[in-house]
């Protein structure tokens, strides 16, 4: 992808700044002008409002922003302002995010275009703060789109899109933007800012058909006895079917526009002639890429993909990357006790129905903030190439168990 | 006027709460948006695609209704539209579940008017108790029985909660107090921040009483003492409902199903004294009673 308005690389070096990955988000939310901001402080998700109530209290940000009792009453609240009409914001991680279940259902059946960061965190118990994905994973079938940042600039640049996709009135669906806690969110990373004017070129203003309005007064939430039940939800799952097209679509425009892209529905690293294929998402593909190079320059053909939206879940896209693989490999920060990894699952599912019979295995690894190492990556890649040659020993393995505590 | 509730909901007749919303919205006007929790009002006014409302209105959660009106009102006021934001809620939503998210809402001092309307108990799920149930009730989950005469501990004091949050308008009313009731939405209205009224509302099928006889039930609560009028403007007392005839509580509990086990167990007329006394200490308390008037126990 190549920018329209081509800049140099001086002239993105002299845009760069070397911000907190938790700056870099609040700075693209204030561009994205949300009316109403709701916000429970949560570690690691923190710093993002944190750095938001400073634009609200510095009049660089004209949003009303509500420090609420809770992160349930987070997204109860933007459910109520979004029905008024506003465009909405909040961020939360793990327990918040457990927290604030009821209503993530409620928010999405509703059609609300909602727009939350999750900053990844495991869930307790035991009590952990650290980065692995399990929430947002455990959200999954929420009715929200999922999509997966790979670093802090994709992070900041998912927000636009997210209100683009998420406001469309094709869609009208709520997006969380997550990106791993920590690892992103206190990263200093150097960052194009985006500036608000070039957001207002991107993004339209919201302007919803249906809102509370005494005087056109409207219900709201009403209760669907089951002979309509079926339906509205029929409308939801459409909606994320719509959605995987304007995913595609949002992220182009948003290439064209900023010159960053970072795939679409997926994205793909020396995927092309690679035999053995990783797929993951979030920031363990800086990790894997790194991998991949070294052991390209040993002879190995591996590739990765990368989940870019996990829901909608891009079935046809991975079909399409994976078709000529002879193995893949899933890395996952997540496990679905009592069954496997839920990508593993997932992924397992969308190739069965397909003439590849390509074996799939899977890996939970980085849980509750553990390293994913180089050299964890190569022992996946070596399992991959050993299941491909002998057979499957084991379809799901955690990685790297420390024996000594088991 | 067109009333803002539709006839034609499925209300139970001698239901109580339409009523209480009818005056409610009567008195704030056209110019209001209604957020509700899970319950009766939902249930009997928006089976989809048909509604009762003629006022904007959002259901989201049980115990959700006063986040979700507190964005509601952050909304309005960043586009600087000027309309009433009210919540109506059971005491269920209200004084139970929903505890968290009222406090937050008051705490942060919303401009939204809270109107409970409390017939004390879970109706919409089979009257089940909830912290609004008074002492000696018969519900489901506090049934009378051999050993027991129903609920064993007091209502929560949710006026006084309201107070303790430094809400500048906190009221009760009645469904047997029409005017009472509209003057004092309005007077929610007029001061501006979070209100809370709560509303005495009778319910025919987990109090257990003669239909047509709900507005005659509410004033005996009024009358016996037992629910006085009262209304805390900035923390203080501000006016009470003065009581002309003060009727014995059996009067009150004697017309409902739900305290008939005190007339016909052993111990029951000692409960009913115990009644009695916090019916008196609410008239001390108060002031609901005229010089002079303290003995009268006899009807109208």
């Amino acid at each position: 992808m190549i920018a329209k308005e081509e800049m140099s690389l001086k002239e993105r070096m002299a845009r760069m700044k070397v911000v907190e990955g938790s700056y870099a988000v609040a700075h693209a939310v204030k561009c994205c002008a949300p009316d109403v901001i709701s916000a429970y402080p949560i570690t690691p998700q923190t710093h993002i409002v944190e750095h938001l109530s400073q634009f609200v209290a510095d009049g660089e940000l004209d949003s009303e922003f509500l420090t609420v009792d809770s992160e349930f009453s987070a997204m109860s609240s933007l459910v109520g302002a979004s029905a008024a009409g506003a465009r909405c914001y909040s961020s939360t991680t793990s327990q918040g995010l457990a927290l604030m279940w009821e209503v993530l259902y409620n928010a999405a059946g509703m059609r609300l275009p909602i727009v939350m960061t999750v900053a990844n965190r495991a869930l307790s118990a035991p009590l952990n703060i650290w980065n692995d994905q399990q929430d947002s994973v455990g959200a999954r079938d929420s009715g929200w789109i999922q999509l997966y940042a790979e670093d802090v600039q994709e992070a900041a640049d998912a927000i636009p899109q997210a209100y683009k996709i998420a406001e469309d009135p094709e869609i009208l669906t709520p997006v969380m933007v997550c990106m791993d806690g920590f690892i992103l969110t206190h990263v200093y990373e150097p960052v194009e800012l985006m500036s608000a004017e070039e957001v207002e070129r991107f993004l339209p203003p919201y302007r919803p058909e249906h809102i509370l309005d005494p005087n056109n007064p409207k219900t709201f939430g009403a209760f669907a006895d089951p002979s309509y039940f079926t339906e509205l939800r029929y409308m939801q799952w459409d909606a994320h079917r719509r959605a995987l097209n304007k995913i595609e679509t949002v992220a182009r425009e948003f290439a064209e526009q900023f010159g960053r892209w970072y795939g679409g529905l997926i994205d793909t690293y020396h995927a092309d002639d690679a035999e053995v294929m990783i797929v993951t998402m979030g920031s363990v593909i800086g990790t894997i890429k790194d991998c991949i190079d070294m052991m390209r320059s040993e002879g190995l053909k591996v590739g990765l993909v990368k989940i870019r939206s996990y829901r909608p879940f891009p079935t046809e896209a991975l079909r399409k990357a994976l078709k000529d693989a002879e193995v893949v490999a899933v890395i996952e920060k997540d496990v679905t006790v009592g069954n496997e990894g839920a990508l593993l699952t997932d992924l397992k599912a969308a190739l069965y129905n397909t003439p590849a019979r390509v074996p799939v295995i899977g890996f939970p690894a980085g849980l509750g903030g553990r390293d994913i190492t180089v050299r964890d990556i190569r022992r996946v890649v070596d399992k991959a190439i050993a299941a491909r040659d002998r057979g499957i020993e084991a379809e799901m393995e955690f990685l790297s168990l420390r024996e000594d505590l088991l | 006027m067109e009333k803002l509730l539709a006839p034609g909901h499925r209300a139970c007749a001698g239901c109580s709460m339409p009523t209480v919303i009818n005056l409610v919205l009567d008195a704030a006007g056209p110019n209001t948006i209604v957020a509700t929790p899970t319950g009766c009002i939902e249930v009997t006014t928006t089976p989809y695609p048909e509604s009762a409302w003629r006022v904007p209105w959002i259901h989201s959660l049980f115990e959700n209704a006063a986040a979700v009106a507190s964005g509601i009102e952050a909304a309005l006021n960043h586009f600087g539209k000027n309309h009433n934001v009210f919540v109506i809620a059971g005491d269920g939503s209200t004084l139970d579940i929903g505890m968290g998210c009222i406090s937050g809402m008051f705490d942060r001092g919303h401009n939204v008017k809270y109107v409970c309307y409390d017939n004390e108990a879970y109706m919409n799920t089979g009257v089940q108790r909830s912290s609004s149930t008074p002492p000696c009730t018969s519900t489901t989950t506090t049934p009378s029985g051999k050993v027991s005469f129903g609920n064993p501990r007091p209502k929560k004091d949710m006026p006084a909660i309201a107070v303790a949050h430094r809400v500048p308008y906190v009221a009760t009313a009645s469904v047997a107090y029409p005017v009472d009731l509209r003057r004092k939405v309005k007077r929610a209205i007029s001061i501006p921040g979070p209100a809370y009224i709560q509303v005495n509302a009778p319910c025919i099928t987990g109090w257990s009483f003669e239909a047509g006889t709900t507005v005659e039930i509410a004033r005996l609560a009024v009358e016996t003492c037992l629910w006085p009028l009262y209304e805390y403007v900035n923390g203080e007392l501000a006016g009470v409902k003065k009581i002309h005839v003060k009727r014995p509580v059996e009067d009150y509990l004697k017309a409902q199903g739900r305290y008939r086990h005190l007339f016909r167990m052993k111990g029951g007329d000692e409960m009913i004294r115990v009644l009695q006394q916090m019916a008196d200490e609410n008239a001390r308390k108060f002031g609901l009673l005229y010089e002079g008037d303290v003995t009268c126990t006899s009807g109208e």
